[in-house]
């Protein structure tokens, strides 16, 4: 159309292209491409987001230690720079790929695809996406998981659901990681979860210990409840 | 700094739609930025002034309709404006609510020559 009298021929050689397209557009077609091959493959996928230092590594490290024998795990690690995290999953015999965002400060659904293939994933089992330590970025980017859990600590602050409430919403479990050390830290639990719901009323809290492996049960059953639930869907459909 | 990202988002999407109306320039871009969808503008104008250099949109004018925020709340139906995604519901109080406008973030229309 022509944006001087709107005519539809090119009058004065300036034309108006009406887009209307969303600017994420690629990056979520993407995702939805890494969901269907997670689908298909009966892969339970979880983006890990938190700020640096609150335990992803730690937590990841323990779960695929205590749970290698009942549940089949692939990591992947998403940092700057360094493959330090992915060694670190490594020694706990787990497949692993390491992607350095470089100066990047997110992952995105394109960085996962051109991953996966590489991993040969098994069916039936579970990705760890372990994000890049930032609650600001990474909350707009869909990488294709089937939910996104927000690790804290409680050396942390308690009103950090409502600093960085995009991340809160956009979760759908919450980890609260390191309560062996509430007794010596001013950190109130009963405040940061009413801080949670109120950015996400519908966010899952669950509290633990890597260290002491207080709670450690609550988030490996809620770990196993995902994995059977989608076996016996996928023997329904079949 | 995913601001970046958005603003390369933005240029992949213009040269697109310009390459297939055969465009020499860009003159103007409109874009729809909601204030929920989690962009700081500050950021935003650094970006694309590093972003846009040397390419179709070096030069072009930017217009920026800021959304505002708005919701429906899901226990008593009231919609009202909200500047943070924790806003409660003015009349209950409830912070179950849907977001229905402000995330936008999106182009919207070019101007090409």
């Amino acid at each position: 159309m022509c944006v001087t009298c709107g005519c539809d021929t090119d009058h004065n050689d300036k034309k108006l292209i009406n887009v209307e397209r969303d600017i994420l557009h690629e990056n979520n077609l993407m995702a939805q491409r890494n969901r269907g091959y997670f689908d298909a493959k009966n892969i339970f996928a979880l983006n890990l987001v938190s700020s640096p230092g609150s335990g992803k590594t730690t937590l990841l490290e323990r779960t695929l230690t205590d749970l290698k024998d009942e549940l089949r795990f692939a990591v992947i690690e998403g940092d700057q720079q360094t493959a330090n995290d992915a060694d670190r999953i490594h020694a706990t015999g787990t497949k692993v790929a390491q992607i350095n965002t470089g100066k990047g400060c997110h992952l995105d659904a394109d960085m996962i695809f051109h991953t996966i293939p590489g991993m040969k994933l098994e069916e039936n089992s579970i990705l760890f996406i372990e994000n890049v330590g930032n609650l600001v970025c990474p909350a707009m980017f869909d990488l294709g998981e089937q939910d996104r859990v927000v690790v804290m600590s409680v050396t942390e602050g308690d009103d950090k659901p409502l600093k960085y409430p995009d991340m809160y919403s956009s979760a759908n479990i919450c980890v609260i990681n390191k309560i062996d050390l509430l007794p010596y830290v001013k950190f109130d639990m009963d405040a940061v979860k009413a801080n949670a719901k109120k950015t996400n009323p519908n966010l899952e809290i669950i509290e633990l210990s890597c260290t002491s492996g207080e709670g450690m049960e609550t988030w490996y059953n809620w770990l196993k409840s995902k994995v059977p639930a989608n076996e016996s869907e996928l023997s329904h459909t079949n | 700094m995913h601001e970046l990202s958005i603003v390369m988002g933005i240029l992949e999407i213009a040269q697109q739609y310009a390459k297939e109306a055969e465009a020499k320039k860009i003159d103007e871009i409109e874009l729809d930025i909601g204030v929920l969808s989690t962009v700081e503008m500050n950021a935003f104008d650094f970006a694309w002034n590093q972003g846009v250099k040397n390419t179709l949109l070096d030069g072009a004018v930017r217009k920026v309709n800021r959304i505002t925020g708005k919701a429906l709340c899901m226990d008593c139906d009231t919609a009202f404006d909200i500047a943070n995604v924790f806003d409660p519901c003015p009349s209950c109080a409830s912070h179950l609510i849907a977001i229905t406008q402000g995330k936008e973030l999106k182009v919207k229309s070019l101007i090409v020559t």
